[in-house]
């Protein structure tokens, strides 16, 4: 079993990376970007522990350590 | 007095602590190392500045689960002093033990020079031997020092005094300019609201003696030992 985790800024928290690469695509000629945020995508690898368990300790492994919830959110899937 | 400055795997600014409390104050100093789990003795405990854990997935995210810390959360809950400076300040934000966050900077460059910080709070046990809008002239070195919290947090910690330096200029004015990192209201160092956890971004024990380039520093660390000289008069 696995969990993937996307972990975003929140809305409304600057972005100065996402900012700066998307001025690069700009400037490349990619007049089309309109918006641009960088996150982090994380892939953990579970043994064991059913689905619905194991999402509950995801979210947990999120709230203490992956993301800090003062400026970012995260999406858990698991698959 | 006894401080006590915390290595974790990565720090890099302990020996400059180390030097400044032993050497220049002539206090006793220790270093603690991360795997410890008692503070007993100790009356100041120091988390350095550095890079621990590598700053992997964030600042100061990973080191604030080393087993010390723990012991520290206790530290301070007891009234113990705490001070962190750089990526002591980014792991006692991710501890909880201050509001906020500190995130990249601005620019996204790391920042190693000399700024100019204004006293904002000198009511605190850190910062009492200065004077209140003194501008203090202090190096920052760092990746991630752009200060950020949420609306509610800022006003609370503007309301409680909790702001004790901000980035100025060398008169003092509080000017985008000045600020180097993006930092919400030029934030530079702030302080719990019981006074005995300090956060900064500067680093004040690289400036404690003028052969290496300003004594601007020195002032925390004589508020520091001035404080428990009184509290021992007073027992």
């Amino acid at each position: 079993m696995k969990a993937k985790v996307y972990v975003t800024l929140k809305k409304g928290v600057l972005d100065p990376q996402g900012k700066a690469v998307a001025n690069a695509l700009e400037t490349m000629g990619y007049k089309e970007v309109k918006g641009l945020r960088i996150g982090k995508f994380i892939e953990i690898e579970l043994d064991g522990a059913s689905q619905k368990d194991g999402e509950k300790r995801v979210k947990e492994m999120c709230e203490k350590l992956l993301a800090n919830t003062v400026v970012e959110d995260y999406r858990i899937e698991i698959v | 007095m006894k401080f006590g400055i915390i290595v974790f795997p990565g720090s890099n600014c302990d020996h400059d602590c180390y030097h400044a409390v032993k050497h220049v104050f002539g206090q006793n100093a220790e270093y603690i190392w991360h795997k410890e789990t008692s503070l007993k003795g100790f009356d100041c405990i120091i988390l350095p500045g550095g890079f621990s854990y590598g700053d992997y997935l964030r600042t100061g995210a990973i080191a604030r689960f080393s087993p010390v810390m723990q012991e520290v959360a206790a530290f301070a809950k007891n009234g113990g002093l705490v001070m962190g400076i750089c990526n002591g300040f980014q792991i006692l934000t991710e501890a909880g033990l201050l509001p906020g966050v500190l995130m990249r900077n601005k620019t996204l460059k790391f920042i190693c020079k000399n700024v100019n910080i204004r006293v904002e709070n000198n009511q605190t046990v850190f910062t009492k031997a200065y004077q209140k809008n003194q501008v203090l002239n202090i190096p920052i070195a760092h990746a991630d020092g752009n200060y950020f919290a949420d609306r509610d947090t800022i006003k609370r910690l503007e309301d409680n005094n909790q702001i004790v330096f901000r980035y100025s200029d060398k008169d003092g004015k509080i000017t985008e300019h000045a600020n180097p990192n993006g930092s919400v209201n030029n934030i530079a160092a702030i302080i719990n609201k019981t006074g005995n956890v300090l956060g900064a971004m500067p680093h004040p024990e690289r400036v404690c003696e003028s052969i290496l380039g300003g004594e601007d520093g020195r002032m925390i660390f004589d508020g520091i030992i001035k404080n428990s000289q009184e509290a021992i008069g007073c027992r």
